[in-house]
């Protein structure tokens, strides 16, 4: 198909997390043959095993569609896909800023969730044309009338012509894509100016280094261009264009309004950032596109090797992972009780598990991930401020002169049902109640300054839990603010172990060191001999927990010479010591380092 | 090298509460088939083995309960197991015996065609905790077994004991271990009783019917019987056994020091020629296998040198006299201390374990807590 920028669409699909984009993404590109029966047995845009058992994607990646319209033209359409959790939200906005278009997506029978909502106004923002859908029409509980009344109510867009389809049956999906054709404008931009290109993602590949996923703007890119990265300044020389259908497509050059890949054997991914703009070196642009920011990370925690010989390997897999993840940040740092590991820095809970995940998975690491805490910014008596990123690293109160830590907005909707509870929970986690809306009769918005540290401990779940399913949350940051907070120290055996250390407020401290030290009891097996757990602030203890020693543990019977049983049973044993850390003369597992994260409530 | 012959007679008349053994309900149909498949497998072993293989210093009859075939039947089987294998001189020949299936008749018979050694499950001198294992037999009815075996001119009797019953106390386990004394036996083991998953008495603890017995009476329990049996003249020679001098079990030994074995019937386990194997457990399959002319043999390894040195440890350590390293030396061609140096190091810092005089052993602090000991060597 020739180029030809009045028949290009780019879009992206905005759905919550289980509203079906992925299934609907899989129609749209059977529909336009993009997908033979073979690759059809999966999503294929979710290309991660670990995004496809948890049923979100991570990376995004963008495919051509050529769609031939009604009016018996072939169009070029790139479908862009965005992540769908609140973790990866500037990485959602740099791909709405590749798009002229967006379908919203909403589930028939739960209607907007509050991640829908902060996506769609992000595409607002971006100025795009929004074409609802509502999913799931064959559902008993499907309501379309009260989801349209809520996308009118609530996002104020005229939903009278949503497109109403399912998308696992494949029920009105083409009328979809006539709707993109007519309703999506196509891209603006000068072919003739000088290169400009939006990079709304990138990943790296082993054999082609650094592969970026670009929006055309302005002009074209071609392969053997030299281009300059307008934010790092970094010139390479392009030797791939190509896109994806999904199965890789090369090309000579992507032109203005096009959508694609590049590769440049560029070795890292942080010479590549998201958000960055491509431009040719020799006849460069000096305007960069909108909206770059460096990623900061939002929640740190340590990672440290089971066994300290894995330490090299464990930078090493870092160092790899990084080259893939630009928003993973990582220094090493040294703990009493782990040894020798690394302080990693994250953009939220979701992206630290499946980091940690991968780091077990991919590279076979045993690791030990401390329980994840906000950065806190210290001031000392002194006068000094500085960032803290390791709870055991503040300095005794002495010589502190107060503390802050970082709050967010969070917006929850909820049916109006649940709102009780849901007051009650933002309460208790310190959350400063600023307004609540009603978006329809019985759905309802609520608003609340909260400690972004009081999020990371199972917030979600709980809300999840309390609403039984219906509140979505989504939230940004919103700033420092000064709390009265302390370090909770816990010891084992009389000894502190640094790496249990957390900060919490004050008036909770007790509580949560008496529900902690009771986790650990339940968690750390019992061993030869006694072993005491204490929670203490400063000097001051303020529970204890005891293991028991254990006394007995023989297996008597002997009888028919079944060796191998006796062997296994003796192998498993042994095997679960080996997910123990050895400190001092305590062997504690794992999960005893996370453990802080769900103490309490 | 001679080896250790296991044959497993899988039928109860009823099946205990805490038994998680290959075991059926007595049937005379079934025990026939049974029987005629036990020598069929037996012939398939007889092509096999060599003739140093098929030398037998041990025969072990177990299941089960041996003593609820007829009388007859179980001596055919003795007898065929002739045809097949040598039984050395001084062979143990050892008949597991339930106290309520036992004849004085029988008894004379099985004495009269060789078996010279009768193990008697009394398992405890208590009604209530009998009932409480879901035992057929009264304490009454274990005391004129034993005095039974003796009339019939057994020479070398073992009666088993379980502590550590729902239900029992301390005193009730030294009124055992009385009994027992009294009755003059030449071997005593005594088990731990272990909930076994899936068992009767296992979900009546986990619905709360019964409670488990708390672990520091199970432990002063075997404290006891430590303490108590060598003071009649038992000798603790391993974890759960007691004997006079002399008569320390040569069958089970075998497990312990790793010497080659040949089980034969459902759910038997062998070890032989560096590998490790068991046969179907359940009847049906056992017997279609065998009848087709098919070796019944359901899992098997190789064991690994490795796997051969944990064990080595692990089975020996089990025996109070502990391993014998110059044995292991001469068996791998390394030193034990070489390959569980840090090991063993630790465990001797912890007070676990000893060594001396060319072995090593279990202490008396690591005795209860064997298990922790041998996962150090897997």
């Amino acid at each position: 198909m020739q180029w030809d920028k009045d028949r290009i669409r780019n879009f992206c699909i905005i759905a919550h997390v289980d509203h079906g984009k992925s299934t609907l993404a899989d129609r749209l590109l059977e529909l336009t043959g993009s997908l033979s029966g073979r690759e059809k047995t999966e999503q294929v845009l979710d290309r991660m095993d670990l995004e496809r058992e948890r049923g979100i994607t991570i990376k995004m990646q963008a495919v051509r569609l050529i769609y031939r319209a009604g009016d018996g033209r072939e169009y070029q359409l790139n479908l862009i896909d965005t992540p769908g959790h609140v973790d990866f939200s500037y990485e959602v906005s740099r791909s709405l800023a590749a798009c002229e278009g967006a379908l919203l997506v909403v589930d028939a029978a739960q209607g907007i969730e509050a991640q829908t909502l902060a996506n769609v106004y992000l595409a607002l923002e971006h100025n795009l044309e929004i074409i609802p859908v509502i999913n799931k029409i064959d559902l008993p509980s499907a309501e379309p009338d009260r989801v349209k009344k809520e996308i009118e109510d609530v996002i104020g867009l005229d939903a009278s012509g949503a497109v109403l389809v399912s998308a696992k049956s494949g029920q009105g999906v083409e009328k979809i894509l006539e709707r993109i054709v007519a309703n999506i404008p196509p891209p603006a931009g000068a072919a003739k100016a000088p290169l400009r290109a939006l990079i709304f993602d990138s990943h790296y590949d082993p054999y082609k280094g650094v592969i970026a996923y670009i929006r055309v703007v302005d002009g074209a890119v071609a392969k053997g261009m030299q281009v300059r990265m307008l934010a790092t300044g970094k010139e390479f020389e392009i030797n791939e264009v190509g896109f994806f259908r999904p199965a890789l497509s090369r090309v000579n050059e992507l032109r203005t309004g096009e959508v694609g890949f590049i590769a440049a054997s560029i070795k890292n991914v942080k010479d590549c950032q998201v958000g960055d703009t491509v431009t040719e070196a020799s006849r460069p642009s000096s305007v960069s596109l909108p909206g770059y920011r460096k990623v900061t990370p939002m929640v740190y925690c340590g990672l440290y090797p089971m066994d300290t010989v894995d330490y090299e390997s464990l930078r090493d897999a870092l160092e790899k992972l990084k080259l893939n993840d630009a928003s993973l940040i990582y220094e090493p740092e040294t703990s009493e009780a782990l040894g020798f590991g690394f302080r990693c820095g994250f953009l939220g809970l979701l992206h630290m598990e499946i980091i940690q995940e991968r780091l077990e998975r991919e590279y076979g690491l045993g690791l030990i991930t401390t329980a994840p805490n906000v950065v806190y910014r210290v001031t000392t008596a002194a006068g000094e401020t500085f960032d803290m990123e390791n709870p055991s690293k503040l300095p005794p109160v002495g010589k502190l002169d107060y503390i802050e830590e970082p709050f967010v907005k969070a917006t929850i909707m909820a049916p109006r049902d649940y709102v009780g509870a849901i007051m009650e929970l933002c309460q208790e986690r310190r959350g400063i109640f600023t307004n609540m809306e009603y978006m329809s009769v019985n759905r309802v918005i609520l608003s609340y300054d909260m400690p972004l540290s009081e999020i990371i401990y199972d917030f979600f779940d709980q809300l999840k839990s309390r609403s039984k399913g219906y509140a979505s949350l989504d939230y940004e940051v919103a700033g420092y603010r000064q709390s009265h907070l302390v370090k909770l120290d816990i010891l084992i055996a009389g000894e502190v172990l640094d790496a249990l250390s957390s900060i919490v407020h004050s008036d909770k401290a007790y509580f949560r060191g008496r529900h902690f030290v009771e986790k650990l009891r339940g968690l750390i097996p019992r061993q030869m001999f006694e072993i005491s757990i204490q929670a203490a602030i400063g000097n001051k203890i303020i529970a204890r927990e005891t293991v028991k020693a254990v006394r007995k543990d023989v297996l008597a019977k002997c009888y028919g010479g079944d060796i191998t049983r006796k062997r296994k049973l003796l192998e498993k044993q042994k095997e679960g010591k080996k997910r123990m850390k050895q400190v001092g003369n305590v062997e504690i597992p794992q999960e005893a380092f996370m453990a802080v994260l769900s103490a309490g409530d | 090298m001679s080896t250790g012959l296991y044959i497993h007679v899988p039928f109860c008349v009823k099946k205990c509460l805490y038994c998680d053994f290959t075991s059926y309900p007595f049937n005379p149909h079934d025990a026939r088939a049974y029987l005629k498949a036990v020598g069929l497998e037996m012939r398939l072993y007889g092509k096999l083995l060599t003739g140093e293989e098929r030398e037998v210093s041990s025969l072990f009859i177990g299941g089960g309960t041996p003593t609820c075939l007829p009388a007859g039947e179980l001596i055919d089987l003795i007898k065929d197991i002739g045809d097949v294998f040598k039984l050395l001189p001084g062979c143990e020949i050892t008949v597991e015996a339930n106290p309520g299936t036992i004849a004085r008749e029988g008894l004379a018979q099985l004495a009269e065609v060789g078996v010279n050694r009768l193990s008697v499950g009394v398992q405890s001198f208590q009604d209530k905790l009998l009932k409480v294992l879901g035992r057929i037999h009264d304490a009454g009815t274990a005391y004129k077994a034993v005095q039974a075996a003796r009339e019939a001119g057994f020479e070398n009797v073992n009666i088993d004991l379980i502590f550590g019953i729902p239900g029992q106390t301390a005193g009730d386990w030294q009124e055992t271990l009385r009994c027992a004394v009294q009755l003059s036996p030449e071997h005593i083991a005594v088990y731990g009783l272990q909930l076994e998953e899936g068992t009767p008495l296992e979900r009546a603890v986990a619905r709360g019917q019964l409670a488990a017995c708390p672990e520091d009476l199970e432990l002063s329990m075997y404290r006891t019987a430590i303490d108590f049996l060598p003071g009649h003249g038992y000798e603790h020679y391993e974890i759960s056994n007691f004997a006079r001098p002399g008569k320390q079990s040569v069958h089970n030994l075998k497990y312990w020091l790793v010497f080659p074995y040949l089980g034969i019937g459902a759910g038997a386990h062998s070890c032989l020629r560096g590998r490790r194997f068991s046969n179907e457990t359940s009847l049906e399959l056992y017997l279609d296998k065998v009848f087709r002319g098919e070796y019944p043999v359901k899992d098997w390894e190789v064991i690994s040198e490795r796997m051969a040195m944990a064990e080595f440890m692990f089975l020996g350590l089990r025996l109070l006299q502990g391993v014998d390293l110059g044995l292991f030396n001469r068996r791998f061609g390394k030193r034990a201390e070489a390959v569980y140096g840090s090991q063993i190091a630790r465990l001797a810092a912890q007070g676990l374990v000893e060594a001396g005089e060319g072995r090593l052993r279990l202490t008396r602090q690591g005795l209860p807590v064997a298990n922790r000991v041998f996962r150090e060597f897997v």
